[in-house]
């Protein structure tokens, strides 16, 4: 374990000649973006190209009882009219449930609803048209006879006998539910010296990414072979479930995702618009293009949290945790979401609730419940928010209670770095981690001392700070035991294929995909080092199901961790194919050889050999000069997946700095502090970036996000007026900084850091206006987002 | 529903252009449907997010708020005019060597938005830069390194006027920068996120 700066000038275990691992080197691809030519998905056009809009039902449930489309089918430009029953002779319905979340239920879903919408914003019929605009055009023609049944949009009484059963025949409206009870829970409590209790809530809220969805179908009637330009973070999984529901062959399927603008875990489920879409285009053999306005986004793209938590902590004087107890409720909308189910998020509530802590006392319930709203699943962060915002918010109000200091009581509680290999109450097994060592680290940083001293000596002028941290766990580089146990066919494996080719160049094809986050770097920066050419010499390929091998794509931080060691071992595969023929032409061992910089060299004194055209242009066209029998192999594909450990967490600790103005409630953030572990950093400049922009993403569901709802299941602000993102002017700046502790399961040792911001920073920002706050008399605030009415009210204002 | 087409002309990207336009077809869809231009995005269509902003006539203003046939006689500027104009090509260069974009979906706007903040004299602080960028939203970076990216340029700039002078200059309808704008601001430390002291010119 060691700290490193932002910029460290080496690694050691990793450090190969002209290595490029632990280096910040920009980018490759950058520069088509920055000049505005890129190709995300809603610039693709095609010949013969048509274009869908959905008419979307207005009501959160309603039986469909007629649909008159007779003056739209003659509208200008119309190409077809389609209703739920008609494409459902095309695609069939599927059920989000995985058998890993016993019992887990749900109902067939269609790609456009059949007789009945359960959502304000569901499909309920298409128009496809020349043009979006005349598809528009066309849907106001449309006259559908709705005959509006009772909505059901309180998580509180979806359970309940009076309430109605949004799918009959699953008996009840309770999707998931999971308890866990380890440990005395209630000896523990009864002997504790105090027990704060407290319900948190978080508001629903969405993953706005900047291009909204978007596809092109394209099925070819002659090739009977459907190409998909899909905006999406998993490639092979949606040309799986393409597959499936149209009855085809992988081999018929190519899915193709060049830029995508954002994605955020927004961008890695079955949307039932974008299933219609591939069937619309199969019915017309021809290319159909869907692209989700603003509006639509915000009804369609799933929705997260929306969950409330009872919770308690024992404590006792000396700052020892004694017992966790969590009851969580969470309203989904009125299906799971296919493949990875909705209760995913809730499960996580449960696993990592408690998780960087000694206490093995833990007792926990997750219900998770059908809504007629949008739909909920997996968002970046999946879970970790609501766990680490419980956790850490019971941790600082335990303190408060017994007058402790926040750091103190982390420090008395948080699992010592030399305990590990070791597991959590609810059954997580850490490799290692380092929660000492960061937090340690993060009180260096941000000069905690200084800081409370500048905070009281503010306090006596009547400017009210606080200061609050958050101590958490992430989960990354997930196994099968996420989703293929449970029956998912979700790739937790994934490849990469490197080859030479005739000048001497390489090229690396991998599974897992870039959406900004900077896959395609962290492979050509691994590539290159294993292999030992210069950076500007590798190009890297992703995001095509016919010319990658087959992966499971970018979720849950997976990209550098899984498909980084993919890339390491295939380019340390190519290497030894490489020095082979080397040997074989310069009559040598090919042990006594490297490749340094572009160039064959004798491993012992670098001293030059032969450069790498020419050993390409021999192989590839001089093969005759070569020895009989010997057949060069300059193709080199490998896979890699976890198998030591089910995932490799990581931890670290952040914390927030800010100012409330009593008088008007609004929150100034001054200044945030990460210190993460995510193993060996592979580009530190892309690590800092993923926590800055993950940090901001906490930061919105802390103090503006919120997808609002009314008792009818109408959702009130979906549009980017009224639900308001994080926007430049009140973000502060960020400080990052790393513990390094390399998990053994792969060479590289890296673990993911993609949502590790996330996940922590909704909890340090609460923490932090609570510490203001305090001395004040204000009652905690636990309910997210934290808006200017809530503080006020707190305080006792309004 | 509407079938009322114009005929418009105008100047685009330093091109004379005359298209037939639906009278309710926005400029960022005139550009991206109708010329191919598609460096310009959509990503609310209601004036938020900012990553249609494009340049008419010098001015950023957002394509889903203009019409095209408002634009009749107009000179519009895009991002990739502005690309191989070399004009940005130091403020595009400090965002990749920045890495302060990820997706990238926001970034033609928010260079062109804020290559105007850069045309003003002086040195703008971090405070005036987040806010004048406040109107274009990224999702990914968390503003901060975008921040730095801008920061770093305007000090290059101001140290260097010369590069400003010969790139920018000769384009019309944006103002030549100070050349003694540096004395103006602070000697804050470049580089460094959150440390800066650099002063806003007056």
């Amino acid at each position: 374990m060691k700290i490193v700066d932002d910029n460290p000038s080496v690694l050691t275990a990793l450090d190969r000649p002209n290595s490029y691992i632990g280096r910040a080197v920009p980018r490759p691809n950058l520069k088509r973006l920055t000049q505005g030519r890129g190709q995300y998905v809603s610039d693709v056009t095609l010949p013969r190209m048509a274009h869908v809009a959905f008419l979307r039902s207005p009501h959160a449930h309603a039986r469909i009882v007629k649909i008159d489309a007779g003056a739209a089918k003659k509208a200008p430009g119309v190409v077809a009219v389609v209703t739920g029953a008609e494409l459902a002779k095309v695609i069939t319905p599927w059920v989000g449930v995985l058998t890993h979340l016993k019992g887990i239920k749900s109902a067939p879903q269609h790609a456009i609803a059949v007789d009945r919408a359960c959502w304000a914003g569901e499909a309920v019929c298409a128009v496809v048209a020349r043009s979006r605009a005349e598809a528009e055009d066309a849907c106001e023609l449309i006259a559908i006879d709705y005959q509006p049944l009772p909505a059901v949009t309180d998580p509180e009484t979806a359970t309940d006998a009076t309430t109605p059963v949004i799918h009959p025949a699953l008996g009840d409206n309770l999707c998931f539910e999971r308890s866990l009870d380890v440990g005395e829970v209630d000896k523990a409590f009864a002997a504790s010296d105090a027990v704060i209790e407290t319900t948190f809530v978080f508001g629903r809220h969405t993953g706005v990414t900047n291009e909204p969805r978007a596809i092109v179908a394209d099925w070819n009637e002659g090739e009977q072979r459907l190409t998909v330009y899909q905006g999406t973070q998993a490639p092979h999984m949606m040309q799986d479930l393409f597959a499936k529901h149209l009855g085809l062959a992988h081999q018929q399927v190519r899915v193709l995702t060049k830029d995508v603008g954002g994605s955020f875990g927004i961008k890695v489920h079955t949307y039932a618009d974008e299933m219609a879409t591939v069937a619309l285009s199969k019915l017309l053999r021809r290319p159909v293009k869907f692209v989700a306005d603003r509006i639509e986004s915000f009804v369609t793209d799933i929705h997260a949290r929306d969950h409330r938590v009872k919770a308690r902590i024992g404590v006792n004087k000396d700052g020892a945790i004694t017992a966790w107890e969590i009851d969580d409720l969470t309203g989904i909308g009125p299906y799971s979401v296919y493949p990875r189910t909705s209760g995913i998020e809730a499960n996580q509530v449960v696993n990592l609730t408690g998780g960087p802590y000694t206490c093995m006392n833990y007792r926990a319930r997750a219900r998770v419940v059908f809504q007629n709203k949008n739909v909920m699943c997996q968002y970046r962060a999946v879970g970790h928010p609501i766990a680490v915002a419980v956790t850490e918010g019971l941790v600082e109000l335990a303190a408060a209670k017994i007058g402790m200091d926040p750091l103190e009581i982390r420090r008395r509680n948080l699992i010592a770095d030399d305990a590990y290999p070791c597991g959590s109450a609810s059954g997580l097994k850490f490799e290692q981690l380092s929660h000492h060592e960061s937090l340690a680290h993060l009180d260096a940083m941000m000069n905690y001392a200084g800081l409370r001293a500048e905070q009281a000596k503010l306090r006596q002028r009547g400017i009210h700070r606080g200061i609050g941290f958050a101590s958490f766990i992430e989960v990354t580089n997930p196994s099968a035991a996420f989703y293929g146990v449970g029956g998912a066919r979700i790739s937790s494996q994934d490849g990469a294929t490197v080859k030479l080719d005739a000048q001497g160049n390489i090229s690396v094809h991998s599974g897992v995909t870039e959406q900004g986050q900077g896959t395609e770097a962290v492979l050509a920066q691994v590539t290159a080092s294993a292999f030992g050419v210069p950076i500007e010499r590798v190009r890297v390929v992703t995001g095509d199901t016919d010319n990658t091998p087959y992966g499971g794509g970018t979720w849950a931080s997976r990209g550098a961790g899984i498909g980084g060691e993919a890339a390491w071992q295939a380019g340390k595969a190519l290497r030894g194919n490489v020095l082979a023929v080397a040997g074989s032409m310069l009559q040598t061992t090919p042990q006594d050889l490297d490749i340094r910089n572009g160039v064959v060299v004798d491993r012992a004194s670098g001293t030059e050999r032969l450069p790498l055209d020419e050993l390409a242009r021999v192989a590839y066209f001089r093969p005759d000069t070569l020895p009989p029998g010997f057949q060069a192999e300059l193709m080199a594909t490998r896979h890699y997946v976890p198998r030591a450990w089910p995932f490799a967490f990581t931890n670290g600790i952040q914390a927030s700095y800010l100012e409330v103005d009593t008088d008007t409630g609004f929150v100034t953030l001054l200044k945030h502090w990460c210190v993460e572990d995510c193993g060996t950093v592979i580009n530190p400049q892309l690590v800092d970036e993923q926590v800055r922009g993950g940090v901001v993403q906490g930061i919105g569901a802390a103090l503006f996000e919120q997808c609002l709802y009314d008792e009818r299941g109408q959702m009130l602000n979906g549009n980017m007026a009224d639900y308001l993102v994080p926007m430049a002017a009140e973000m502060p700046d960020i400080e990052v900084g790393h513990v390094v502790s390399p998990t053994a399961d792969s060479e590289l040792g890296a673990k993911g850091a993609g949502e590790a911001g996330t996940a922590g920073a909704p909890a340090c920002v609460m923490n932090a206006i609570n510490d203001a706050l305090r001395p004040l008399g204000a009652s905690p605030l636990t309910d997210m987002p934290f808006t200017p009415d809530k503080i006020l009210k707190a305080l006792g204002k309004i | 529903m509407s079938s009322r087409a114009f005929d418009i002309t105008l100047i685009v990207n330093g091109g004379a252009v005359t298209e037939r336009v639906e009278a309710r077809k926005t400029l960022v869809d005139f550009l991206r449907d109708d010329l191919g231009l598609t460096g310009s995005h959509v990503g609310c269509e209601h004036g938020v997010c900012g990553a249609c902003t494009v340049r008419v006539n010098g001015a950023i203003l957002r394509g889903c708020l203009m019409l095209a046939v408002q634009c009749d006689g107009a000179r519009i500027e895009t991002i990739e005019g502005v690309s191989d104009s070399g004009e940005i090509a130091d403020l595009q260069d400090a965002f990749e060597r920045r890495n302060a974009l990820q997706c990238g979906f926001c970034t033609p706007a928010m260079v062109l938005t804020a290559q105007e903040l850069l045309a003003q004299p002086g040195v703008p602080s971090r405070e005036a830069i987040r806010e004048h960028i406040s109107g274009n939203y990224c999702r990914c970076t968390g503003y901060q390194a975008i921040v730095d990216a801008i920061e770093a340029v305007a000090q290059a700039r101001s140290l260097s006027p010369s590069f400003w002078g010969a790139s920018g200059a000769s384009e019309p309808g944006i103002r030549t920068r100070d050349a003694n704008a540096h004395l103006d601001s602070g000697s804050g430390p470049a580089g460094r996120p959150g440390m800066t002291v650099t002063r806003r010119a007056t």
